[in-house]
């Protein structure tokens, strides 16, 4: 404090009955200063309770793919970009204001990926099949759609989701997952069980051209007239193909997938039906663990045609985060925990990759030594 | 308190708290939803976009009114440290207030979303699609906002100083409202 405080300028020091003094007020500003600075910890989550945060996800998925590969996406690595376009029917208007659904054709450009964290794993897996599409309608508006070739997914919450990647992560000293943690998180949610079972069952497909593929998550589609709904989609091919045995998928040259679609658009255009399921009332909007009956009302409203593919490093897909709750007026999400979840992982995984530097694509770049453990 | 301190100009003080309250509503609401994986996340972000444009839109109107107003003047008996600490902060929460939107809006223009500020209405993006530019720019919103969380804080002491120790006017040249200048 300065010394030379002029006469008159300021009152005497406080010091009468009733006063804090200068002490007190000291401690008061000390007192707001932490309080405010306190605050912030707390909502930031770095003190209080722990909370689930976008970084345990992919640090999760990142110690799933045995380490970090460093540019690529931490889920769903391993992909290839795809262009083409979906043509609306108009049907889809009724259910959503979306100007895709009308009867005109919106560009595409898409990725097909095989699940799991590592870019330079073999197409063997029973993993999902997944399409990813980002839809530029004329008014600019984007929608991102990330699909999967199974109806449901294996866990309902962003909880159970990073418990069944810590649980299926290998053992350093075994180079296998820990059974007793995988039986321990079975035991606690029946609903990863009946997963792997159906999982089992779910063919897998031998093409990604021959795949159906589903939303997953619900959403809620709102016409013009304001009126919400809550849906599924799926899309389904137009052309056929067949599956992989999963008793022989050692014998599955390791891109099979990624040559087999590109030989197939060499040929032609692909097509897939778009067919939008709305909620039946024992439907479980806010559970991807559940399929739905599917007899309710069922609404194909348009095209979608894929017509050309780009490995990564020259792809647009690759600078693309297939966020799902990237939607135009039309579409917003639904309560499915699942989908904000999505978002703010999806998030964390562009930053930590794109902050990395843009890597180019898995099978055009595979590293000229396999991993110890993964010798064939 | 010297009752012939004077004031800010009316539109700089009704500004400043305008935006001080925007500020720290960003300020949390941001922390808030990188901290979670829950339905606040996307509540949040909702929310934090078309904030962050507001306050850019305010920042520059404040700029105009700091420019148009000559500010009161500090205390001549302020030692000459503190006065540099007032106009360096001042200067680094203008900087902060108006960099922070732009990296943003730059930010999610680099990483090709959509800059919605409500359904149906979006801003043009302000920088071209390029990964490597938002994984910088993801990084820098973040470290900026940390910053000015802190000044923030400084800015906080610093004014609560001259209002509860020094009682020199400054506080109630921004915080009086009355026909005469209070505390």
């Amino acid at each position: 404090m300065s010394e030379d405080q002029g006469p008159g300028t300021r009152p005497p020091p406080a010091s009468g009955a009733g006063r804090p003094s200068t002490l007190g007020r000291f401690a008061l500003i000390g007192v707001i200063v932490a309080g405010v600075a306190g605050a912030f910890a707390y909502t930031g989550g770095w003190i209080g309770p722990a909370r689930l945060k976008s970084k345990t996800i992919i640090n999760a998925l990142e110690a799933n793919a045995g380490g970090r590969h460093p540019g690529w996406r931490r889920a769903h690595a391993k992909g290839v970009c795809v262009t083409g376009y979906f043509d609306g029917n108009g049907a889809g208007r009724f259910l959503s204001s979306a100007q895709a659904f009308g009867k005109l054709r919106t560009p595409v450009v898409g990725r097909f990926a095989l699940a799991g964290g590592d870019p330079f794993a073999g197409d063997g897996r029973v993993v999902f099949h997944s399409m990813a599409l980002s839809l530029t309608q004329p008014d600019g508006e984007i929608w991102r759609i990330g699909m999967d070739h199974t109806p449901i997914f294996p866990v309902s919450t962003p909880q159970a989701f990073t418990q069944l990647q810590i649980a299926g992560t290998p053992d350093p000293k075994t180079g296998k997952p820990d059974p007793a943690k995988m039986k321990a998180l079975l035991a606690a949610h029946p609903e990863i069980a009946a997963y792997l079972k159906f999982m089992k069952a779910w063919p897998l497909p031998d093409s990604f051209a021959a795949g159906d593929y589903y939303s997953i998550n619900a959403f809620r589609f709102v016409d013009g007239q304001g009126q919400a709904r809550l849906v599924r989609w799926a899309m389904v091919p137009e052309q056929t193909g067949g599956v992989l045995d999963k008793d022989k998928l050692k014998t599955v040259p390791d891109n099979l997938l990624f040559d087999e679609l590109r030989t197939r658009l060499a040929k032609g255009p692909l097509h897939w039906r778009m067919v939008v399921t709305l909620a039946g009332p024992n439907d479980a909007v806010d559970d991807a663990t559940k399929q739905w009956s599917g007899a309710d009302q069922q609404v194909e409203v348009g095209t979608l045609t894929l017509n050309a593919t780009q490995p990564e490093e020259v792809g647009g897909c690759r600078d693309i985060t297939y966020d799902p709750t990237i939607l135009p007026k039309g579409i917003a999400i639904s309560d499915d925990p699942l989908l904000p979840a999505r978002s703010a992982a999806y998030s964390k995984s562009f930053a930590r990759r794109a902050a990395e530097g843009p890597h180019p694509g898995a099978q055009a770049s595979a590293p000229p030594s396999v991993p110890a453990g993964a010798a064939q | 308190m010297s009752p012939t301190m004077p004031r800010f100009a009316l539109a700089a003080r009704v500004i400043h708290w305008i935006m001080a309250v925007m500020i720290l509503a960003m300020l949390f609401i941001g922390i808030g939803m990188v901290s979670t994986v829950g339905e606040l996340y996307s509540r949040l972000i909702a929310i934090h976009r078309p904030l962050g444009i507001a306050i850019l839109a305010f920042a520059i109107l404040r700029l105009v009114v700091r420019f148009t107003n000559k500010p009161p003047p500090l205390p001549a008996d302020l030692p000459m440290i503190q006065k540099l600490a007032a106009h360096g902060s001042h200067l680094a929460l203008y900087a902060l207030m108006i960099a922070m939107p732009l990296v943003g809006w730059g930010m999610l223009s680099a990483g090709g979303y959509p800059i919605v500020m409500a359904s149906g209405f979006h801003l043009p993006p302000i920088l071209p699609h390029d990964l490597f530019l938002y994984g910088l720019l993801r990084q820098a919103h973040t470290w900026l906002a940390l910053a000015l969380f802190a000044v923030f804080l400084a800015h906080l002491a610093a004014a609560l100083m001259h209002g509860l120790i020094r009682q020199d006017g400054v506080f109630s040249s921004m915080a009086s409202f009355g026909r005469r200048g209070g505390v």
